[in-house]
């Protein structure tokens, strides 16, 4: 059984490029990632999210070997990713929240270094440097040293350093937090980019909306357990909700309501406001009737859309954890 | 191969960016010629230039090369670069020599600028030249190992340096260099034995001024030994502690 999967892994037709189970680490006495199981495919984007101090970033030091394992075993891509990660970071790219990069050397000689740490030669380093400054429209300051960079560039330039040797699986550890939205969304782009030349991504992130944009299958983690982990569509629909349909009229619902009931009444309906009401049902809502109705009573429907369960109500559901806490800067250097 | 590039990159880099820097530059120059003034001045008559050159080469590289530890390693660790390292798929024994290597060569020059200034002075003719570079070399790499031992014991800049002047000013006594280990009291003696330095300074003592008390090879070993075991403790030091 062993043999053969190590053989599938061999060949690289093994599903799987990550596997771990039941991981551990604690730090003294405090248990920080809690005896977790997970997998990552291969091609897919992986996403662990979680609020602050639930264990995400102790997650990827430990598949990274930055830090030390407490238990557990980790396999990458056929590699004891406990005993053997020196062989296992070279198809790894690693891209850390905090930017390690060197403040005094300008962008083109940092990439330029971090591709010679994975034995790259000294020609394909210089142009797969120029390549990556061009793509992420850094090469106009290609020659400033690293400190004279905006919080967005230094962003990028990490980024580009982690895939500079073309990595297999690339870790990505809250790559768009506390950057301008416009920088994190060029950086999401990049991310997918990336998974659609075929890179592996891990991703963890304390954004909800990130994860459900960018992930195909996405953990939850809380307090060091995963507590949920699965496809990010059958994880919405999980959380069975009513079919609902929101209208915006014009002003004078409010006046309706009562009547709109009666006839209506395998509908329940919800006024959110003057002028825009929710209806909600267990089976498909019939719009022609409803329009027709409005129609009657002289009231013109400007916008009619259905919504959607987020994930963020499943991650309130399983998680029970407000998502307005989540997205506050707490516990963060 | 492939790590044989990462070890030059590392070393071309630190040569870049901290010993080629004009801080070091002058330090690596300035200081050996401050140490070769204040001995070559106090010394009355030239004859004693060639009895003193032993101890200003190896006080030299002593500083030269634990100073620089104390940038390479203590501050990339603390800017979080040091992590970057870690995270190459480089074993840790070439990483460290690479990071090391830079310091060595450092010290070895430093080594040899109050041999430059003596030479305008007096006659340095009959060294064996090679066991000189030999002995220097290995002073370098003990002392480097030694710098490099207290940078991995500590968290901060300051605290190297501080930590390192623990173990620099004594050496600079009980290493024979400036006080014959004969004329110590007879109970901190076998401290000079434990020092790596006292072996180095008795290379050049011998090869320099034709006054060792050790065998020559007895030296060459046990600066070996030293800088394996300094070496391996630090290397194991950085697997326990920063890959936490
Ligand atoms: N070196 C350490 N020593 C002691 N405790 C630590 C250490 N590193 C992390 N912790 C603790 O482990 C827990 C998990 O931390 P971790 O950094 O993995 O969380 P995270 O999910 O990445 O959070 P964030 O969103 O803030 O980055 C936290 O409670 C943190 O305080
Ligand atoms: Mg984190």
């Amino acid at each position: 059984m062993i043999i053969l999967r190590n053989r599938l892994l061999e060949r690289g037709v093994y599903m799987n490029i990550v596997e771990v189970i039941r991981l551990t680490k604690s730090y003294e006495n405090f248990i920080a990632v809690d005896n977790i199981d997970f997998t990552i495919e291969k091609g897919e984007v992986f996403g662990f999210l979680g609020p602050n101090g639930a264990g995400k970033t102790s997650t990827i030091n430990m598949l990274t070997g930055l830090s030390k394992v407490t238990g557990g075993n980790i396999n990458i891509s056929g590699i004891d990713g406990v005993k053997d990660i020196k062989k296992a970071q070279s198809i790894m790219g690693i891209i850390p929240d905090e930017s390690n990069l060197y403040s005094e050397m300008n962008g083109f000689e940092n990439l330029c270094f971090c591709a010679s740490l994975y034995g790259m030669e000294k020609e394909e380093r210089e142009k797969r440097a120029k390549e990556l400054l061009k793509q992420f429209g850094l090469d106009n300051t290609g020659k400033k040293p690293f400190k004279a960079y905006s919080k967005g560039m230094k962003r990028k330039l990490t980024i580009a350093a982690g895939i500079i040797h073309d990595p297999k699986i690339l870790f990505l550890d809250e790559p768009t937090t506390g950057i301008d939205v416009e920088s994190a969304r060029q950086i999401r782009e990049l991310i997918v980019d990336l998974n659609k030349k075929g890179t592996t991504i891990f991703i963890t992130t304390h954004y909800i909306e990130e994860a459900e944009r960018l992930c195909d299958r996405i953990a939850f983690i809380v307090k060091g357990k995963i507590v949920q982990v699965g496809k990010t569509d059958e994880l919405m629909k999980g959380v069975q909700r009513d079919k609902i349909v929101q209208f915006t009229l014009d002003d004078g619902i409010l006046d309706i309501k009562e009547t709109l009931q009666k006839d209506f009444s395998h509908y329940k309906f919800e006024i959110i406001n003057d002028n825009i009401i929710r209806i909600k049902s267990k089976e498909n809502i019939s719009l022609t009737p409803i329009m027709k109705y409005f129609d009657e009573k002289g009231l013109s429907v400007y916008e009619a859309k259905v919504i959607r369960p987020s994930l963020e109500d499943v991650f309130v559901k399983i998680t029970g954890i407000e998502v307005s806490k989540m997205n506050k800067k707490g516990g963060k250097k | 191969m492939k790590s044989w590039i990462a070890f030059w990159n590392i070393l071309k880099k630190d040569m870049k960016n901290y010993y080629l820097k004009p801080p070091n530059i002058s330090w690596g120059i300035i200081f050996p010629v401050a140490w070769t003034l204040m001995f070559f001045i106090k010394s009355e008559s030239t004859l004693g230039i060639r009895d003193i050159l032993p101890g200003v080469m190896a006080m030299s590289i002593l500083f030269g090369t634990t100073s620089m530890l104390a940038v390479t390693i203590t501050f990339e660790r603390k800017s979080c670069s040091f992590e970057r390292l870690l995270l190459a798929p480089i074993s840790l024994n070439v990483l460290m020599l690479s990071k090391t290597t830079g310091a060595i060569l450092f010290g070895i020059v430093n080594a040899f600028i109050p041999v430059i200034f003596a030479s305008f002075i007096i006659s340095l003719s009959g060294i064996n030249w090679f066991i000189v570079f030999a002995g220097v070399l290995l002073i370098a790499i003990t002392s480097t190992f030694l710098g490099l031992f207290i940078a991995v014991s500590v968290n901060e800049v300051f605290e190297a340096q501080t930590f390192s002047n623990f173990f620099r000013f004594p050496m600079i006594f009980l290493c024979g260099l400036f006080i014959p280990i004969q004329s110590l009291p007879i109970i901190i003696r076998p401290l000079s034995y434990i020092l790596p330095l006292t072996y180095g300074a008795d290379i050049l003592k011998e090869t320099i001024s034709g006054v060792g008390d050790i065998p020559i090879w007895t030296d060459f070993l046990a600066l070996i030994v030293f800088g394996i075991i300094l070496f391996s403790i630090s290397v194991k030091n950085i697997k326990e502690k920063w890959i936490y």
